[in-house]
């Protein structure tokens, strides 16, 4: 990449916004075709039942029903009819997952019987008719009690609730030096279980052509080919080239659109069964209980320091609740993009770390925004938090003691990562001059003189992202590929148009994958056209997830940018009788060196090369370039985020005062949108400090099924932000950038309970599990100050 | 979210909506704003088969009358309310309440009688006409009556309201008479914005001292009720912020931990306290000491 740049690293508006704040976003519930039909889903109101009987014949007869479906119906079809899972680790259990239950329901809004109706109302209605005899059963919700002897089993496949139980790092060698070590910390957390919430619920539009035998699904997808392998292998057994699935304009997604669902399965089937369209759009309550969840870990952590303040040891047990199947990803979260991670930015030489993945009758857990890497980063910035104060240490001396120098990169850590680049001391001290650290610690001794309880939380994070090398993700089990492929063909005209296989639900990549290409291009961001999101236009593509659209799929863009330059040089110097050695190119032009007037353009190239009378030889028509990039490693954005909250200790409320963010995301494509997603991620992180929880209780019912319950952080309570970069450049992609998409929720958990914890510091409070909902933080100071009850 | 089948009928008049509301008896329901009934007929909580539509209704004026004190009629929405001069002057808990109910969407759409009648009991303005000391006027079959707050809050989503009566304005008489002011703070819930507990304080002083004092709480218990020992506490006590808190402190008191709601985010225990907490944040409040 060259140092000046045209387009590239500017703050452009998006081109996605007009249309989205207007009204005229074209989603999947906003498609309508001919003779369409509406399905509404009954889903089971326990969360495991024998069923016993199903009777459809009431809703069968109601006016405006076309028909009603169950697991027998699917079974009776003769199709494959299960959800796969896309990720084995060795000996992972993986029960089926039928797209619609088969005599036995295992969590609350599982899909029991589809409802084809006319219109919606009338679907809904029919579901009040069908009448389901259920047997209750006992279920269990929590990861850790799931795993007690005489646990009610979620599948006769693994009566002990264990889907698998994976283990990463040396434990002998961790054993040690926990055992030599001066001072341990030790910590026992649950990390919440959240919902993702999309603004946009989960839909599909199915339309089976009977004649050609043909699928198209216009759905609510992060990755519409693997949407469309799954289905064709494992749900559907269509063959792969009679399907296109079709992603529309899609309203975020946080990961919960990655996974292949029963949902879309059960419409393109009913569509098949009828000969006609058939749409489905989840209400918010459906997705509250299906939509994957996120986190939810129990956890007991350790650390290990010596007498130098140098950690030595990190050791970790955590049981992940899984739910009650496998997700498309799921058993990759709690381990891969988990147990990796807890280096964090430290040199730890001994790190061990045991995973219990957990079947329970609950919604299935899956990839949430950050996916195993908030999880990780959350033990390791609470123990280092807790690390300093045994040892009396401020916390960001702790860190820095302890950080992996920026001379030992390459760095090999314990648990299988090998980390690029990285100064994270550069980006603490940048965060530490941004808060005005020492006059703010001046500040918080003078409140807390006055009563006040004002806290300072350090996250020092780093994540591995811009999923990933195939061969790596292949070795660990996973069933996809993660390279990522681009077309870019220039048209005779000059103009552009790109096929991406990300697939983008937010993040602007109709901006960012132009302004790639119009730089390496040299022509007008305005000529350049983005194409993502359907099987039958983009060759292939492993979708948007994980931090990897611009680092993988922008890098493939890049390379297929340059690979059309390269050609058009040929072509260039052909028609300006030059040799190719003499031919430059620039900002668009291609010139003979030392004679700047004798040029052409790009566009004059793109023309001659359509019209083919005057190509070199050897050389083809047209002008485009194809690539399938598949990166040589993760990249490793890093940073260092710091929050300052203040406590009402009369109520336990807390109140985020100030949040500052020195994230290094490497070479930035678009400032503005990179600090979007840096507010939109630090806001998902605090929610999960501060608000969010998706409880069950004893029988597993949900009792956070609504909004009215389920607390999302708004506006009002969450400050100004104070953003900076430092850049360290990926070594290893074509446009030196990393990821940006997770890196705010990354980090944000930890540092906001630090903060909290810093805070309640006087009251000699250690920990408390998120959400600090207010009770819980005024119940912890009541307990401290000797009146718990 | 897609309700069952109901028919829809507009009321011209107030008298077409009582004898609509005999005529359908238990199936219809009256609509103004909609917002709370429209949400609990998405969710099928509620299917009545007939809504009375009462929103277009010459209901929604706010007056000052010399000669009674304040009239806030049943279909002024939260917003006008919160927005009124005459209510924030007199009433000011009332407009500090109304400016806290739900959303900006809410506060457009909703009203003031819509509110009541529904006795949500984490529902804002129900403390504030208590601690007014408001009244209803309702009109039904049998004519027109008038119900002091005090006796409108039964229970659960209950109240004083006959089936087929319909509020058509709340009062507040006296208000302005004498030397008031007012407050309302609340503790909203993080997700749904209610009153997790909400207070209503409202001050008649003579110099330095508390002539009279009207206390009442949202969200606390099952429907908006007033404190009353926190009220005797006050009568005849020095306006300071020590008096306050000392009558604060009586919040709970004459409730049992059985008497607070309790819910996933807030415990009966941790509301006695906040209840506590809020009736000292909403006397100083009043008192204009915060």
């Amino acid at each position: 990449m060259t140092t000046t740049t045209r387009i590239l690293g500017k703050a452009i508006r998006r081109r996605e916004d007009p249309a989205l704040v207007t009204g005229r976003g074209k989603y999947t519930d906003d498609l309508h075709l001919p003779n369409m039909a509406y399905a509404a889903i009954l889903r089971s109101p326990y969360a495991h039942a024998t069923i016993k009987s199903i009777d459809t014949s009431k809703a069968q007869t109601l006016d405006g029903v076309v028909a009603v479906f169950t697991g027998e119906d699917v079974a009776a079809s003769g199709i494959p009819g299960v959800v796969p899972v896309g990720w084995l680790l060795p000996n992972l259990k993986t029960p089926a997952h039928p797209i619609l239950a088969q005599g036995k329901v295992r969590h609350v809004g599982e899909a029991v019987a589809v409802v084809i109706a006319n219109d919606r109302y009338t679907a809904h209605d029919a579901l009040e008719r069908i009448e389901v005899e259920y047997e209750p059963l006992p279920a269990v919700a929590d990861p850790h009690k799931a795993v007690q002897p005489g646990a009610p089993a979620v599948h006769d496949e693994a009566p002990d609730n264990v889907a698998f139980d994976w283990e990463i790092g040396d434990k002998a060698a961790t054993d040690a030096a926990f055992a030599e070590a001066a001072h341990v910390v030790s910590l026992d957390l649950r990390n919440n279980r959240l919902a993702p919430n999309a603004m946009e619920t989960r839909g599909a539009l199915a339309d089976f052509d009977p004649i050609d035998g043909k699928l198209t699904l216009y759905m609510t997808s992060q990755n519409p080919h693997i949407h469309r392998l799954l289905m064709s292998l494992a749900s559907l057994g269509l063959p792969e080239h009679k399907i296109r699935v079709v992603a529309p304009e899609v309203g975020g997604g946080f990961g919960s659109k990655i996974h292949h669902y029963p949902e879309e399965a059960i419409i393109s089937w009913a569509s098949m069964q009828l000969g006609r369209p058939v749409k489905w759009q989840a209400t918010r309550s459906e997705a509250f209980m299906t939509d994957a969840h996120g986190r939810d870990h129990v956890t007991h952590a350790e650390l290990a320091i010596d007498a130098n303040g140098k950690v030595i040891g990190l050791r970790v047990e955590t049981y992940a609740n899984l739910g009650a199947y496998l997700s498309t990803f799921a058993p990759a979260v709690p381990t891969y993009l988990y147990g990796t991670l807890l280096s964090g930015e430290y040199e730890i030489p001994n790190i061990y770390a045991h995973v219990v993945g957990v079947f329970t009758h609950t919604t299935p857990v899956d990839a949430y925004r950050g996916a195993g890497r908030p999880e990780a980063t959350f033990v390791v910035e609470r123990l280092m938090a807790l690390g300093a104060r045994k040892i009396g240490m401020d916390p960001a001396e702790f860190r820095r003691r302890n950080f992996i120098p920026p001379d030992k990169f390459p760095y090999q850590t314990p648990v299988a990562l090998q980390y690029d680049s990285g100064n994270y001391e550069g980006a603490l001290r940048k965060a530490l001059q941004l808060v005005e650290y020492e006059t703010l610690r001046a500040e918080q001794a003078k409140a807390r003189e006055q009563g006040r309880y004002i806290g300072i939380g350090f996250s020092c994070y780093i994540e591995a992202c811009g999923l990933a090398p195939s061969a790596v993700v292949g070795s660990l089990g996973a069933q996809a590929g993660q390279w990522e492929s681009a077309v870019v063909r220039v048209h005779p005209t000059g103009k552009v148009t790109v096929y991406s296989g990300s697939s983008a639900h937010g993040q602007g990549h109709k901006t960012t994958f132009a302004q790639i290409a119009a730089e390496i291009l040299g022509v007008n961001y305005e000529d350049v056209e983005i194409v993502e999101g359907d099987t039958d236009t983009v060759q292939y593509g492993w979708g948007t997830y994980g931090s990897r659209s611009a680092a993988v799929g922008g890098s493939a863009i890049a390379v297929s940018a340059q690979k059309v330059v390269e050609k058009g040089k040929k072509i260039a110097a052909h028609l300006l009788e030059a040799a190719e050695d003499d031919i430059e190119f620039d900002a668009g032009a291609y010139f003979v060196k030392g004679a700047p007037d004798k040029s052409v353009t790009i566009q004059d190239v793109a023309l001659q090369a359509y019209l083919a009378h005057n190509l070199p030889p050897g050389i083809e028509p047209a002008l485009e370039a194809t690539t399938f990039y598949d990166p040589a490693n993760f990249v490793y954005p890093f940073g260092t985020h710091i929050a300052v909250v203040e406590v009402d200790a009369d109520t336990g409320q807390v109140n985020l005062l100030r949040y500052v963010a020195v994230d290094d995301v490497g070479n930035v494509i678009n400032p503005m949108i990179v600090e979007g997603q840096i507010h939109g991620g630090i806001a998902q992180g605090v929610g999960q400090a501060l608000f969010e929880n998706v409880v069950y209780d004893e029988n597993a019912n949900l009792l956070t099924g609504s909004l009215m319950d389920y607390a999302l952080p708004k506006a009002s309570q969450l400050p100004s932000y104070e953003l900076d970069r430092t850049v360290t450049p990926c070594p290893h992609n074509p446009l030196g950038v990393k990821g940006v998409g997770e890196a705010g929720t990354i980090a944000s958990t930890a540092a906001v309970v630090n903060a909290v914890m810093d805070a309640l510091a006087p009251f000699g409070v250690e920990h408390i599990d998120p959400p600090l909902t207010a009770e819980k933080v005024w119940r912890a100071i009541q307990a401290a100050q000797g009146n718990g009850n | 979210m897609y309700p069952p089948t109901f028919d829809y009928i507009r009321a011209n008049s107030v008298e077409e909506a009582v004898q609509l509301l005999q005529q359908h008896g238990d199936d219809a329901k009256l609509i103004a704003g909609g917002h709370s009934l429209i949400p609990a007929m998405k969710l099928r909580l509620m299917a009545p088969a007939v809504l009375i539509d009462i929103s277009r209704l010459a209901l929604d004026t706010i007056m000052v009358d010399r000669g009674y004190g304040l009239r806030v009629g049943a279909l002024a929405t939260h917003d006008a309310i919160a927005r009124n001069s005459d209510v924030r002057e007199l009433t000011t808990a009332l407009a500090e309440a109304a400016s806290v109910v739900g959303d900006v969407q809410v506060r457009n759409r909703g009203t003031i009688g819509g509110n009541l009648a529904h006795a949500d009991p984490a529902s804002d303005l129900p403390a504030a006409v208590l601690a007014l000391g408001g009244e209803l006027h309702v009109t039904g079959p049998n004519g027109t009556r008038t119900i002091p707050a005090d006796d409108f809050f039964l229970g659960l989503f209950t109240t004083a309201l006959e089936p087929h009566e319909l509020i058509t304005s709340v009062g507040f008489p006296g208000i302005g008479f004498k030397h008031g002011r007012s407050a309302y703070v609340k503790f909203p819930h993080p997700a749904s914005g209610y009153a997790v507990v909400g207070v209503a304080a409202y001050l008649e002083t003579d110099g330095d001292t508390i002539t009279a004092a009207r206390v009442a709480a949202n969200g606390a218990f099952d429907h908006a009720t007033r404190l009353t020992a926190v009220e005797e506490a006050l009568a005849g006590a020095p306006l300071s912020a020590e008096a306050l808190s000392a009558a604060a402190e009586k919040a709970a008191d004459g409730f049992g931990s059985e008497d607070f709601m309790a819910d996933l985010f807030a415990s009966a225990d941790y509301r006695a306290h906040l209840l506590k907490v809020y009736t000292k944040r909403a006397l100083l409040r009043a008192a204009g000491l915060a």
